[in-house]
């Protein structure tokens, strides 16, 4: 022990008790040492910077080699002997027998690195660190470079790619999401959006690929899937082009001719049916089944298909999807499902009051129907006895009669509220025979109010300025179990009701998410009403016109290019594939049917290559265009990337 | 060193808690700043010039940024390094006052900072180097002016100024449509500019972005977008010749900042408190509707009563409006912001030739549009992009553009692009370092070598043959007297930066020399690093 006072009083420092281990050379005494210095007791392998370094007794040279070697291994950098100094215990015996074999010189106490005197008591990890390594980043930012962040992007862009690659097309699989939150909720879905949003990505240019599924899902709705494997395949090919050293730079032009091209391909080969309504409204059913037959409903697609194409065409070319409401109600089968001309309120109607009336006038409002509070601020109510407070509660009460009686004024007989009505007014619009139905969410409000033409009303003063609503018939129905109400013969046919039945919650959702995504299409397309064929025949007319392309460019931007065109025809051979067909053996017969212009693409039902005009496989060509668009942009995104800089994480709390 | 022996050789502390504090000192810390400052330039130098790559960022919270512009990749790259924070106010600087060439700036600064490395290891003394620094700066600078070429241009011929934003755009992701971004940033420029005085207020110019869409659909809009809708869903969706009430206070009963109660203790008062209610809110609205308002902008909320009772009288309404745009409207409208309905009058009000909701995708995105407005001086550029990475990108790159097209205004000096101006600048610096006698003769002739730097990363981001490129370029200035000559990163086949069309502007160019230049004598100044040691 004196030992160890004489090495803190030499470096000037005092020893750490409590953080310093000692390591006992021999086995004697180890108990008495220990007690006597309080010295907790290492343990073998000693860890200096996290590499073990004296995996035993430090007996002779030949273990310090394998240590050296180690640690070369593992800081990838080689130990100098000639600047290295070794620092011995004292009462190491083999000290010149070891100096000599590694020609490493003494090293003296104290340990001194650019000038600053390292070992306080026992060397710890960051008195090395601020000089060995110039950091510039906070603690646990990561910095990568070049070809490795390059790398790291392609590697997690293409998983993403990959892991929805197999929901595409009519026979794709779908996955079953877990959610780690409450209840461990489970989701089936082959929705490429729906999929991505709920996946916990960390890798950047994952996230990049999942923005854009995203915005694919707001702004057209369909074609989420395609845009990520779409993106994923560019960067794929972009990846060995990389390899073969073509710089990025020169890919991303490559790239851009390309889609341009490929789009000027599909602009030329579209069809516009939009002033002969008939054939307008077959296209809409074609590519509603397109849609359709890739999800859960593909079974009855022609009903569902008939069913948003309905829908959509009433809502005359708004693209305002709201006033398309969903009901799921489960129970019955996906057949079951209908559309419903007039609106469904799923609410309960008043008790006492009529459940069927005829020429309805409503009211549809928002306003509160309990108490009806003061609005000045700082009023209160204070009263000094019993009789005031009941006299203030009469005054209440005729303050909710006069209100009550001002609607009923307007002579309606169905008020349909945003809040809640109290019993009070409730009993009071039941003496006066009116259907009142309280609690009506917001949007069933507005959309209430679109339907039945009516104007959405807070104050009652003036009753020949409110528009009322009408319908012909309110009654309650019954679908499954459950009560609602419904409007029917409105006035404003714009919005429309779908009411979804199936077996599960699960089917339930799918079947609502699938039905969204046709809606979607199909209300953009009543908007830009130009159309493709399907089944991978778009992605062949723009590999063909790419590749000509390719052919006529000089220099490096051909591969580019070239490279494009493979990853176009990805596409339907990734749909093949999913289908279990031979996808090389397709796609060639396919190419060849090409080479006339036909319309020639994959018939995954059959197998085999059809013509997509006579199987009526239609696509939008709105959501090519951004399929195509989105992608290209993504690829071009990743790839112009060169260095990946990841901030240190924000601490949350654990509140699992 | 904080540690002496007194005569018995024992050691005793002079600076307390010396062992807690990590110290460099001497030219150990002028190395250890100098290879820190060269670490970012390092992260930054590959970003350099239109084949530039770009950087992949991720923030704390798990949100992916790519960009290619100096100074946001600096401000969000977490940096702990004190000389590497310098660095980043110094791209901050150059973003504040120029607006363009923060990338270049700090490309310039590691440069400079390399190159004195070199000379310290000679023994040339720090201080002696700043000032050879320094004198070669002003050289530089001078130079610049000599070499720069006035372009005019008018509210007709914009051609110059749009070439210019082209240069700037071109290095950026959406180069794909410079031309149109060039064009609209210009466009957008000239709207709210000021030519008599060269003022612009770039406060009037506001950026907007929705994801969706394509790169080309982006706009300029001569009015306000305001992201919001219409506060009741029957109000009216589009307004002719509107006449706008910019209101601060909100539709709802007062609420006196003293502290009051009133009390309801009688039937009557509670009657009477009920009837005031409803006359305050039926106030409001007619006063709005007294002065001729056709349209409320407020920045608060409204009571739902408030808000039927504006339906009702057909009086359209947008609440929640923030302040800044509100001040945008007030200033394209030419009204007045009110604070309170009484003083609202006729002549506060607003005026807008049409003002419009317009719906996007298939979300239930809306945004009010008001243009034709009485004063056309605020304008606002509506990016549309694939995705939301795209659309801040084009942000940042746009208010590059502007930032380049009001400089231009301001001072309508241009030097030419491609390292051409760098790679004069450096003959002349060399060639007027010898007429320096003393050390200071080396650090200038180091700081022509640093200005050769940013034109050589420009060839090798091009992926040139950097010296051989660079050596060429040069013997064709000294031979042709030509300081247009620059690095051909397009691989047009012609060096000529005036054939190119690729310009900067002198102010720009100017800054990014001075601010580069007093950075690095700040660094080269710094001989102690004293910092607490983390744990």
């Amino acid at each position: 022990m004196d030992y160890l006072a004489d090495f803190g009083a030499k470096l000037g420092l005092h020893m750490n008790v409590l953080k310093s281990n000692s390591f006992m050379a021999g086995d004697h005494d180890v108990e008495t040492i220990l007690s006597s210095t309080q010295l907790s007791r290492g343990t073998m392998p000693f860890q200096y910077l996290d590499i073990p370094l004296a995996v035993e007794r430090l007996k002779n040279a030949r273990t310090i080699l394998n240590v050296l070697a180690q640690y070369e291994e593992l800081s990838n950098q080689y130990v100098n002997c000639d600047k290295s100094t070794i620092y011995f215990d004292k009462h190491d015996i083999h000290k010149r027998e070891i100096l000599c074999r590694l020609a490493i010189t003494d090293g003296q106490l104290s340990f001194m690195y650019l000038r600053v005197s390292l070992f306080v008591g026992v060397p710890r990890k960051s008195h090395l660190e601020p000089i060995a390594d110039q950091r510039l980043f906070k603690d646990e930012a990561t910095e990568e470079k070049g070809e490795r962040a390059r790398m790291a992007s392609f590697v997690g862009a293409v998983a993403i790619a990959d892991l929805v690659k197999t929901t595409l097309g009519p026979k794709g699989m779908d996955k079953i999401l877990q959610s780690t939150g409450r209840g461990h909720s489970v989701t089936v879905t082959n929705d490429g959006a729906t999929i991505l949003k709920s996946l916990h990505i960390d890798n950047p240019a994952a996230k990049v690929l999942v923005d854009i599924s995203k915005v694919q899902d707001d702004e057209v709705g369909d074609g989420t899937t395609s845009v990520v494997v779409l993106a994923g395949e560019l960067l794929r090919e972009a990846e060995k082009l990389v390899h073969t050293k073509i710089h990025p730079m020169t890919i991303i032009s490559g790239y851009r001719m390309a889609a341009e091209c490929a789009r000027n391909a599909l602009l030329e080969k579209v069809v516009d049916n939009k002033l002969d309504a008939e054939k307008f409204k077959t296209d809409l059913m074609k590519i509603a089944m397109t849609t359709l037959s890739s999800k859960i409903l593909s079974q009855d697609k022609e009903h569902f298909a008939k069913l948003a194409v309905d829908a959509v065409m009433r809502l005359k070319g708004s693209t305002n999807l709201e006033s398309i409401q969903i009901i799921k109600k489960p129970g019955g089968s996906l057949k079951d499902s209908f559309l419903d001309e007039g609106f469904i309120l799923d609410k309960k109607i008043g008790v006492g009051q009529p459940k069927r009336i005829e020429n309805a006038k409503i009211l549809v409002a928002n306003t509160a129907m309990d108490t009806d509070k003061v609005k000045i601020y700082g009023a209160r109510v204070r009263v000094d006895s019993m009789a005031k407070v009941a006299e203030i509660e009469v005054a209440e009460k005729e303050k909710m009669r006069e209100k009550v009686q001002k609607i009923i004024n307007h002579g309606i007989n169905c008020f349909v509220n945003r809040q809640l009505i109290y019993n009070f007014p409730e009993e009071l619009f039941a003496d006066a025979g009116i259907l009142a139905i309280e609690h009506a969410d917001f949007d069933g409000i507005e959309r209430l109010a679109l339907v039945t033409g009516g104007e959405i009303a807070s104050t009652f003063d003036n009753p020949e300025s409110v528009k009322l609503g009408h319908c012909k018939l309110i009654e309650e129905i019954m679908i499954g179990e459950d009560k609602l109400i419904h409007f029917s013969g409105v006035e404003m046919g714009q919005a429309c009701t779908i009411v979804l039945r199936g077996a599960s919650p699960h089917m339930l959702d799918e079947a609502e998410r699938s039905l969204h995504d046709a809606l979607c299409v199909l209300s953009q397309t009543v908007n830009d009403s130009r159309v493709l064929f399907g089944g991978g025949w778009p992605e062949m007319v723009m590999a063909k016109a790419v590749d000509e392309l390719a052919r006529k460019t000089p220099g490096k931007k051909s591969h580019a290019i070239e490279a494009f065109s493979r990853a176009l025809v990805a596409i339907p051979t990734i749909i093949a594939d999913n289908a279990g067909l031979d996808s090389a053996e397709l796609v060639a017969q396919r190419a060849e049917h090409h080479k006339e212009g036909s319309t020639a693409g994959i018939d995954v039902i059959s197998g085999s290559v059809g013509d997509m005009a006579e199987l009526g496989i239609s696509e939008a060509f709105k959501v090519k265009n951004a399929v195509l668009l989105s992608a290209t942009e993504a690829a071009e995104m990743i790839l112009r990337v060169d260095e990946i800089i990841t901030c240190a994480p924000r601490r949350r709390e654990d509140r699992m | 060193m904080a540690l002496a022996f007194d005569e018995y050789g024992r050691p005793f502390i002079i600076i307390r808690e010396q062992e807690q504090k990590t110290r460099l000192r001497g030219l150990d810390a002028q190395k250890a700043n100098i290879s820190s400052g060269k670490a970012v330039a390092r992260i930054l130098r590959t970003s350099l010039g239109p084949k530039g790559m770009d950087k992949m960022l991720q923030s704390p919270d798990g949100d992916v940024t790519i960009t290619n512009d100096g100074a946001t990749i600096l401000e969000q790259m977490d940096v702990d390094n004190q000389i590497a924070k310098l660095m980043v106010e110094l791209s901050r600087s150059q973003d504040y006052e120029i607006g363009d060439g923060t990338t270049g700036v700090v490309v310039m600064a590691g440069a400079l900072l390399e190159q004195a490395e070199k000379l310290l290891e000679r023994g040339i003394h720090p201080i002696r180097i700043a000032e050879g620094y320094e004198v070669a700066s002003r050289i530089a600078f001078e130079h610049l002016e000599r070499i720069a070429h006035k372009f005019e241009f008018g509210a007709s011929d914009v051609e110059p100024l749009v070439q210019t934003c082209m240069t700037t755009l071109s290095s950026k992701i959406v180069n794909r449509c410079k031309r149109s971004l060039a064009e609209i940033a210009v466009k957008a420029v000239l709207a709210v500019a000021d030519l008599e005085r060269k003022d612009v207020n770039l406060d009037l110019i506001k950026v907007e972005g929705k994801v969706g869409g394509k790169l080309e659909d982006t706009e300029l809009i001569y009015g306000i977008v305001v992201d919001k809708d219409m506060s009741h869903p029957q109000m009216p969706k589009q307004i002719e010749d509107a006449r706008i009430a910019i209101l601060t206070c909100p539709f709802e009963p007062p609420k006196p900042k003293t502290k009051h109660k009133v009390d309801i203790d009688t039937v009557e008062k509670f009657q009477t408190l009920r009837q005031q209610e409803q006359k305050y809110f039926d106030d409001m609205v007619q006063q709005c509707k007294d002065v001729g308002a056709t349209l409320v902008i407020c920045q608060w909320g409204f009571d739902d009563e408030a808000n039927h009772l504006l339906m009702n009288r057909n009086l359209p309404a947008v609440r929640w409006v923030g302040g800044v745009e509100l001040e945008l409207i007030a200033i394209a409208t030419g009204g007045r912001i009110v604070p309170r309905f009484q003083e609202l009058t006729p002549e506060k009000l607003g005026k807008a030739g049409l003002v419009r909701e317009k719906a996007f995708g298939t979300t239930k995105d809306r945004m009010i549009y008001i243009e034709h407005c009485a004063n056309s001086r605020a304008v606002t550029i509506f990016i549309r992009g694939g995705n939301k990475m795209m659309i801040e990108e084009t942000k940042r790159s746009i208010h590059d553009a502007l930032c380049v097209a009001r400089n231009l205004i301001r001072n309508n000096s241009i030097v030419y692009g491609g390292g051409s101006a760098e790679i004069s600048c450096s003959i002349a610096v060399e060639a007027a370092a010898d007429k320096y006698p003393g050390v200071e003769q080396y650090a200038i002739r180091a700081f022509a070598d640093a200005l050769d730097a940013i034109p050589m990363a420009l060839a090798e981001n091009s992926g040139l043959q950097p010296i051989e490129t660079l050596s060429a370029v040069k013997s064709q200035q000294i031979k042709e007297n030509n300081t247009c000559c620059g690095i051909d990163c397009n691989d047009v086949g012609t060096n000529d930066m005036r054939e190119q069309n690729v310009f900067e502007t002198l102010i720009g160019k100017q800054q990014q020399l001075l601010l580069a230049t007093q950075v690095v004598k700040m660094i080269l100044k710094i001989d102690d690093v004293i910092s607490p040691s983390e744990y």
